[in-house]
């Protein structure tokens, strides 16, 4: 029988964090209205604080352990507050405000100064939280667009661009082509079990694997295409032929904020999605998680073509590109691994620390280029950073901290990052595709140091424009790099409290 | 059972036509033809046409249909609220009132824009 | 009454209708169009499968609602971007804006 909801059963205080910034936002669409154009400052400041308070009420609440069994739903299961929500709303925050501070001065210099950016941002942000907090396919779905749709706008804020709206064109058909595909998935899944709550899905799959219905393969057919989906998110290899070309023709500060909240998002849902409703999805004859073998064959054609490729780059938005594919090759390590019984929460945490890691370094890797980059669009080019270490000296040495956390090298947060992830990959058993990451880590290392080698080592005429927010900016990501590389028990602190998986 | 179904399906397709066929043939049948240049003119509500019918429409009018188009969809989710209103009671209209609240920010940005405006 | 999988396989056909109209055409509209197919496709899987399998449960009608707003709000925004590009291009050949050079 149905009865009728109240409203304290929606448990609106667990959603603090997304509700303030949905508000935040919706305000802040109407509020920039009545902002004058030469004000534009105002209105990436309220953005700003918008996503500031929405970070505190996360961090506030990052502590707290839940329980999943238990575990704090609010809107009927649709949303999950546990710490693997907080968790990810924390990274996601600190990208998003990051973004603001490296858009500013770039928007300004290159008359594309709008408030619409701000809002778009806090939008794709909220969409991204809500993939992390999600307890329904619903919500998966629902959140991915959130993400994906403002980001293919910003793709093409430099309005009248070719470059600029090529790629916001091709993000777009690329995405929602995608996106059929993860939703056609997540129909084939519902059918197979009969919900879309994750907890549901769980459930009924043992009893398919118990039954051995032929059902089993319709969920197994929905399981791969909700991972092609997410798998184009993240950019991982087959999915990925869009990323190179986007990143390049999209404005550097829209880069920099999506290169990092695009992958968060897909990683989050995929977790989701894998550890905690299709964990024990273990067909006879096997150890693991059906989808594992699948998912670590592309982490290993990932990390191989991503880093191979990126070697061959000049381009330096390219080469992030090529980068940011290879590093969505690492974290599907971890991804793998939770397909083994027992190393589930172990493995999430893992992709927790480091995306938290790439956070910081990427999008001070990107803010760096957007220094770089003159008011036209161009001089993003390899060669565009020669002597720059003469000319700008803190803003190499921020780039060389960033390059070499890319590479993984000790006393960053990527090495930080790439040690858990190698480390959920053994505890599973995952032999090969670890013994893969460390290999094309070794690989990478050759471009990363090839851009600190031009800055250094090479004459040349490397100049920039740094004003202040994006100082700001790169500071705290270099300073937040360093920090989390020498204090590594400051990440797997915030991840301590996941523990998300029924089977894990 | 199934056949019963389709049966009827079946006498759509055959009736269809024909209430298609017969007026038309009957007026062919039976109006009077004497056509002057005026009478064979695109008809365009009784003003006299300007141009070919095959011309680019202005702008303003994908303006308008993106507007129409994302806030026609919203309806989706008002019908089956209005159908159950009568048993959801005050949750539900505190849930529609929020989703009202959250087109009107829509709406107040769009006419702000000046996306309402024929310029 | 006519059985779920004859549903399934009209599902299966649009989708791959769709599929085939996103990587054959070249007009960007059309390409708009094949997707908008797939995920009328979906929709058709959804309301099946809710009507067979769980008819007293809402999700899959819900959903199939949850979709109709998202294909209008992603179609919004690629129209937009197409009108964008037309007018300054003239042009809405996707081969024009270079899409398919990979």
């Amino acid at each position: 029988m149905f009865t009728v909801p109240s409203l304290s059963d929606l448990n609106l205080a667990a959603t603090l964090p997304a509700t303030l910034l949905a508000l935040g936002a919706s305000v802040l669409l109407v509020l920039d209205l009545f902002v004058p154009k030469g004000r534009k400052a105002l209105t990436a400041w309220l953005a700003l604080a918008v996503l500031g308070v929405s970070l505190i009420v996360a961090l506030l609440s990052l502590g707290d352990v839940v329980d999943l069994g238990t575990g704090e739903g609010a809107f009927f299961g649709l949303y999950i507050a546990d710490s693997f929500t907080d968790a990810v709303s924390v990274i996601v925050l600190v990208t998003a405000m990051l973004g603001v501070a490296v858009a500013y001065n770039y928007l300004e210099r290159t008359g594309m100064q709008r408030g619409e950016y701000y809002v778009l941002l806090l939008f794709s942000a909220l969409g991204a939280m809500l993939m992390g907090a999600a307890g329904d396919l619903v919500t998966v779905f629902v959140a991915l667009e959130l993400l994906s749709i403002p980001l293919y706008i910003l793709s093409g804020f430099r309005w009248r661009d070719e470059g600029s709206e090529e790629s916001a064109l091709k993000y777009f058909i690329l995405g929602a082509f995608a996106s059929g595909f993860l939703v056609y998935g997540i129909a084939l899944i519902y059918g197979a079990t009969g919900t879309t709550a994750f907890g549901g899905i769980w459930a009924a799959t043992r009893d398919l694997l118990a039954a051995d219905a032929a059902t089993k393969y319709v969920l197994l057919l929905g399981a791969g295409m909700v991972l092609a989906g997410l798998g184009f998110k993240v950019a991982a290899v087959p999915f990925h032929m869009w990323t190179p070309d986007v990143y390049q023709g999209a404005p550097t500060s829209v880069v920099a904020y999506m290169s990092v909240a695009a992958k968060v998002g897909g990683f989050a849902a995929l977790v989701r999605v894998l550890a905690w409703g299709l964990p024990d999805f273990v067909l006879s004859g096997q150890s693991a998680a059906a989808w594992q073998s699948t998912v670590w064959l592309i982490a290993a054609l990932t990390m191989i073509l991503g880093n191979v490729v990126a070697v061959a780059q000049n381009n330096l938005k390219r080469l992030l590109a090529y980068s940011s594919i290879a590093h969505a090759g690492y974290i599907l390590i971890a991804v793998a691994a939770m397909g083994t019984a027992g190393v589930a929460n172990e493995a999430a945490r893992a992709v927790v620390i480091y995306l938290m890691a790439y956070a910081f370094t990427n999008v001070g890797a990107f803010a760096v280029i957007v220094a770089v980059e003159r008011d036209d669009g161009g001089h993003t080019d390899i060669d565009n950073v020669r002597g720059l270490a003469k000319e700008q000296p803190v803003l190499a040495a921020s780039m060389a901290v960033f390059m070499l956390s890319l590479a993984g090298v000790p006393l960053t947060a990527g090495f930080v990052g790439k040690w858990f992830v190698f480390k959920a990959g053994l505890a599973a058993d995952l032999v090969p595709v670890t013994v893969i990451g460390v290999l094309t880590s070794a690989i990478s290392a050759y471009y990363y140091l090839r851009v600190i080698w031009f800055m250094y080592f090479e004459e040349g005429e490397g100049k920039a424009q740094i004003a202040w927010p994006l100082a700001w900016g790169i500071s705290v990501a270099a300073i937040g790099t360093l920090i989390l590389g020498f204090f590594p028990y400051l990440l797997s602190d915030m991840a301590r409290g996941i523990a998300l998986a029924f089977g894990g | 059972m199934i056949l019963n179904e389709w049966v009827f399906v079946g006498l759509f397709f055959l009736l269809g036509p024909v209430l298609l066929v017969v007026p038309i043939a009957l007026s062919k049948w039976l109006a009077p033809k004497r056509p002057t240049p005026i009478k064979q003119d695109a008809y365009e509500c009784g003003a006299e046409p300007v141009g070919l019918a095959w011309k680019q429409f202005r702008a303003e009018y994908y303006i308008f249909a993106l507007v129409f188009l994302v806030f026609d969809v919203e309806l989706v989710f008002m019908f089956p609220w209005a159908l159950a209103y009568n048993k959801l009671g005050l949750f539900a209209l505190f849930e529609m009132v929020i989703f009202v609240l959250l087109l009107v920010v829509a709406l107040v940005y769009t006419w702000r824009k000046g996306a309402l405006e024929w310029s | 009454m006519i059985p779920l999988w004859m549903y399934l396989v009209v599902a299966a056909g649009l989708f791959v209708i769709g599929m085939f109209g996103v990587l054959s055409r070249r007009n960007a509209i059309a390409i708009l169009m094949g997707i908008e197919l797939m995920l009328n496709a979906v929709n058709v899987n959804l309301v099946a499968f809710w009507r067979y399998q769980t008819p007293t449960k809402l999700s899959g009608q819900a959903f199939a609602a949850f979709v109709f707003a998202v294909a209008a709000a992603e179609a919004a925004v690629g129209l937009a971007l197409i009108i964008g590009i037309y007018r300054r291009k003239r042009s809405v050949i996707a081969d024009d804006v270079n899409l398919l050079k990979w």
